[in-house]
């Protein structure tokens, strides 16, 4: 317990906001970025490589003042669905939230198919969640599967 | 105006009435395959990728149906030579035809534009994707030698690793109650999602590295497909399996009266010549059947039947 407490120290803690916690540390900056995290003007506090009971080593990122939607965190899910988001108000974990596992995915991922149209026209990639447990994506247009480890963001 | 009812992309989406009903109407186009149901329309047929035998089936069938075709038939006369992109040539094209008939050399090409297209699209091929009416007419042809499509035994023969029509073949026949047999090299034996699906569907089968009289004895159908010198990653696998999967007229000796030799052609040289003259041999009707097949096919994608 005392050492949990003690990485958690590593990064400041924050009055008012949001902290994703338990993001496997190669995927930290994937979340940077499907949140938008580089536009938003609010302090953010990135750690990564901290140590973790559970996971070895994670990423953790706390963003003050801001809270994401439903809509903004179930993105998350294709890279790192194991991740937590921790709500906090007055300094105070208000709220745990796992992330939800969306049925379709949206202009965010790239199909692993060099000859999928996806990859060639200028047009949005579409993918349904055929497994929701291991976050396995099939492609709309090229019928390809991928597993959520060869996952890659546009 | 939403074209996405009267599309043919795949046939992920029919069930076993609606293959039926096709097949019915392809049967009757073969009673009386001329007639002016197309007077006064205008089909494309956008050929991206070259394709005789698909391309001709299909232009016959409009000319045969009284309708007129433009088009091309090799991407490099076009503007997509240029960089255009797939979506402006649609949107160009569909300005002019009421029906569009794609090939294309990358996997959800047609997918794509059905959904971009204010006219019906039928896709032709996509790659290494969907080709549906190949599956149509195999289905068709299966009908019209056997009298049913139910509980057939069906042989798969050659590369079933990459082969896009024998995979439809699985998919569309899981209505039917078929036996398959997969006979092929090591290198392109069926690959284990197909074989899952068979499973999760209830479609018995077996494979089989060997091809002879004995393994085909029971075929209602035997499916021949091309196995290709670049398929293989070690050639020296290739030249000693390049000869066990040809079929030669002596192996059908023992085999059932009713069975016939379906082939997607082209064909090089899986199927020895001296088969040809075989009662058995199928292929070149089989290629025929796929004009009734595509006139039901393109009636259908304009809601003419």
């Amino acid at each position: 317990m005392e050492k949990a407490k003690k990485s958690e120290q590593l990064v400041a803690a924050i009055e008012n906001g949001t902290v994703i916690d338990h993001i496997p540390s190669d995927k930290v900056f994937d979340v940077v970025n499907l949140l938008g995290l580089t536009s938003i003007t609010t302090p953010i506090t990135i750690g990564a490589n901290l140590t973790s009971h559970k996971m070895g080593s994670k990423g953790i990122i706390k963003i003050a003042d801001r809270y994401f939607s439903e809509e903004e965190c179930s993105k998350l899910s294709v890279i790192a669905p194991n991740i937590v988001l921790n709500i906090i108000r007055n300094y105070e974990v208000a709220e745990k939230k796992a992330i939800p596992v969306p049925d379709e995915v949206r202009g965010i991922v790239k199909c692993c198919n060099p000859m999928c149209i996806t990859n060639h026209e200028p047009m949005q990639t579409v993918f349904r969640v055929v497994d929701k447990r291991n976050g396995t994506l099939r492609c709309r247009y090229c019928g390809k599967d991928i597993p959520r480890d060869d996952v890659k963001l546009l | 105006m939403d074209n996405s009812g009267r599309s043919l992309i795949s046939l992920e989406g029919l069930d076993r009435d609606d293959i039926l009903e096709l097949l019915r109407q392809a049967a009757t186009f073969e009673t009386k395959p001329d007639r002016k149901i197309l007077d006064g329309k205008v089909v494309a047929t956008l050929f991206f990728e070259p394709s005789t035998r698909t391309r001709l089936s299909f232009e016959t069938a409009v000319n045969r149906l009284g309708g007129r075709v433009i088009g091309f038939s090799d991407a490099a006369t076009t503007s997509s030579s240029k960089g255009e992109t797939l979506k402006d040539t649609i949107m160009m094209v569909s300005n002019y035809a009421d029906l569009i008939i794609m090939r294309h050399y990358l996997e959800g090409a047609a997918k794509y534009a059905s959904e971009i297209s204010p006219v019906p699209i039928i896709n032709a091929g996509d790659g290494a994707n969907q080709h549906p009416s190949q599956t149509m007419l195999d289905l068709y042809s299966m009908l019209k030698t056997q009298g049913r499509l139910d509980g057939l035994d069906i042989f798969l023969v050659g590369d079933l690793k990459y082969g896009r029509t024998v995979h439809s073949m699985l998919t569309a026949m899981r209505f039917f109650n078929p036996t398959f047999h997969f006979i092929s090299p090591e290198e392109l034996k069926m690959p284990a999602e197909y074989k899952e699906f068979c499973r999760e569907n209830g479609i018995r089968f077996s494979e089989h590295s060997e091809f002879n009289e004995k393994v085909i004895s029971e075929a209602d159908i035997i499916y021949m497909t091309r196995v290709q010198r670049e398929r293989f990653t070690d050639l020296m696998e290739y030249e000693r399996v390049k000869d066990s999967f040809i079929l030669h007229n002596d192996m059908l000796a023992g085999t059932k009266p009713n069975l016939r030799i379906l082939h997607p052609l082209p064909r090089v040289n899986e199927i020895s010549q001296d088969v040809d003259s075989n009662p058995k041999a199928y292929y070149f009707q089989q290629a025929k059947n796929g004009l009734f097949v595509r006139e039901a096919l393109i009636c259908n994608a304009l809601n003419l039947l």
